[in-house]
């Protein structure tokens, strides 16, 4: 029996929900308010929510001094790179533990999925060293592959749930009607899987788009991303709350606005299989 | 060209032997079926032959050439899979013409073999059609079509007509008949279902638990069944099968006797209480009780008789049509 929704219990629901999404979004707006006040005003107590003078000077001051469009232009480059590379990595992998499992493909994927616990400080001092023996510290191509290998379990555990959900006797089919491995995986397993391999690219782009900690420990003039330059507004000698709310709100909106635009695909993409 | 040899093939899954050693031949241009309960290794052998799965021993030879590591898309046979397993990001035009593509076929070869396929297949009027718009029984005909356009040495069926309504089941049934009696290619064809087994087959290899219990027509089989399981599993409804004294008076373990051949007869030798009538008009199908041979035998009679629940009736076997088995349960 359908449970019975009554006038009372919807306007209930509605503003229950109402109240948690403003209280996730809030920090985020607040950031973005801030970023249009002047720095007298972004510490004023108490504060003003909208009835301030609304500036654009932060905005002009952080692009004078730092140069916004290098760091975003790296963000999209190792965002980006970073992403390509693991699926181009993690299709082939997630292909055969989805339709040749061995006796210890569960284990593997576990494991995989267990160097995600590990804290990334552990892994800081090789992963450095090894950076500088090869000459890639600081470049983008180093942070290319770094954030691919640290997204990698992810990626390949979501390519993996959505390559199940693909009944194996049309991969059979196409064995039948002549299909190399490589065509079987192109014209047949690829099409097929779109919608989980989009929301696998798009959750991925984010993530990598958001890392901080390699990002910031890497990386020092020439391959920093937008993570950099947020950070570099939050000295120790002063807080200017104004001009790093403004840094900060150029370094999400690009981020924002695909995850606004890409919603409707990521929830479907991360609720695929979940019923059948 | 369609020949397919089976020699001392066996199958493991770990330490399960699905498939004993097995020999069997498939004739050039036959309409071969495999039958048998589910679980019996019927699909894990088609599979074997389309080389979808490896064989743990054996060897098989099609048209000559050994097949045995080679792989499925090398061995020139198209399979129907029951799940039709179209691909569902593709016209129907573009499922059909998939294995040509493959093939590496002009483009101009391609569509005269798609356009031929669908005519033959009454495809023309959705070829531009997903499969996820099409009915089970389109979909069932988009999948055969995307088999003959290949014009392969042979076709393996896999329970084709397993997803569809009772009514569209018997029309497919005649369809694939017709089809191989025009195309004149090597079928080989997956069933549980005996009656679409009787009606198809110019050849019936019963299986059970991997091993072949007997190959033959379906006539064969109906009336010369090796052992008592071919003669439960061919006809319908089931055959008879007796034990005890009254099989001793045949000098058998076991008798069997065709539900229709036995008939209603006052002066019949055998007496039973009726449980069940099923009256269809054209036959009437009694299930008897208590006597004292079996637990319930069925009995079938033509026409529309007047017996119902509870009668007692005579039953008379007609005894020339008595199969006798021994203690192994093989045929005297």
């Amino acid at each position: 029996m359908a449970r019975a929704v009554t006038p009372r219990r919807k306007a209930i629901t509605t503003a229950a929900a109402w109240t948690i999404g403003l209280l996730l979004f809030f920090p985020i707006l607040w950031t973005i308010l801030t970023s249009f006040k002047t720095e007298a005003e972004a510490i004023a107590s108490p504060p003003s929510f909208v009835f301030f003078d609304w500036t654009l000077e932060n905005y002009g001051v952080v692009q004078d001094r730092s140069g916004y469009m290098k760091f975003l232009w790296n963000s999209i480059i190792i965002a980006g790179g970073s992403t390509l590379l693991g699926i181009i990595v993690a299709v082939p992998a997630a292909w055969s533990m989805a339709f040749v499992p061995s006796a210890r493909t569960k284990d593997i994927l576990l494991w995989m999925l267990s160097t995600k616990m590990l804290p990334a400080v552990g892994v800081l001092y090789p992963i450095s060293l090894v950076f500088i023996k090869l000459g890639i510290l600081d470049t983008r191509i180093g942070l290319v592959i770094v954030l691919m290998l640290i997204n990698l379990p992810i990626i390949v555990w979501m390519l993996y749930t959505y390559f199940r959900e693909i009944p194996s006797e049309i991969l059979e089919a196409a064995r039948m009607d002549g299909a190399s491995l490589r065509e079987e995986i192109f014209h047949v397993l690829t099409p097929m899987a779109v919608p989980g391999i989009a929301s696998t690219l798009l959750l991925n782009f984010i993530l990598a788009w958001n890392e901080a900690f390699w990002t910031l420990n890497l990386t020092a003039a020439n391959a920093a991303p937008l993570t950099s330059f947020i950070a570099s507004y939050s000295s120790p000698e002063g807080l200017f709350f104004a001009k790093l709310s403004a840094a900060s709100t150029m370094a999400i909106a690009p981020i924002l606005i695909l995850g606004w635009f890409s919603q409707k695909q990521l929830v479907r993409g991360l609720t695929f299989g979940a019923v059948k | 060209m369609g020949q397919i040899n089976l020699t001392q093939v066996t199958k493991s899954f770990g330490d399960v032997n699905v498939i004993p050693p097995l020999d069997l031949q498939i004739n050039d241009g036959e309409f071969v079926v495999f039958v048998g309960p589910s679980g019996c290794g019927k699909s894990t052998l088609l599979r074997l032959i389309a080389g979808l799965e490896d064989m743990t021993s054996g060897t098989i030879e099609i048209d000559g050439t050994n097949a045995t590591s080679l792989p499925p898309s090398k061995r020139g046979l198209a399979m129907v899979f029951q799940s039709y397993a179209l691909y569902p990001h593709m016209s129907v035009r573009k499922n059909i013409s998939f294995p040509l593509k493959m093939a590496k076929m002009d483009q101009a070869e391609q569509d005269r073999r798609v356009n031929h396929a669908a005519k033959i297949l009454n495809l023309a009027d959705y070829i531009d059609r997903r499969p996820g718009q099409l009915s089970g029984g389109q979909r069932q005909r988009v999948a055969i079509g995307r088999a003959i356009v290949r014009e392969p040495s042979a076709f393996l069926f896999d329970e084709p007509l397993s997803n569809l309504d009772a009514a569209l089941r018997v029309g497919m049934r005649m369809e694939i008949s017709e089809l191989h009696k025009e195309l004149k290619t090597t079928m080989i064809y997956v069933t549980h279902d005996q009656v679409e087994a009787m009606t198809m087959a110019d050849k019936i290899v019963v299986l059970q638990k991997g091993n072949i219990e007997q190959v033959g027509s379906p006539l064969e089989l109906y009336h010369k069944p090796r052992n008592t399981f071919v003669a439960g599993f061919i006809g319908s409804p089931k055959m008879n099968l007796i034990e005890g004294p009254e099989a001793a008076k045949h000098n058998a373990t076991t008798i069997g006797v065709r539900p229709e051949h036995l008939a209603v007869d006052p002066n019949g030798i055998w007496e039973g209480r009726v449980g069940v009538a099923e009256h269809l008009g054209s036959d009437t199908f009694l299930h008897v009780h208590d006597t004292g041979l079996m637990e319930t035998m069925t009995v079938r009679q033509t026409g529309d008789i007047a017996v119902n629940h509870g009668d007692t009736i005579r039953l008379s076997p007609n005894m020339e049509m008595i199969h006798r088995f021994g203690p192994d349960g093989l045929r005297l």
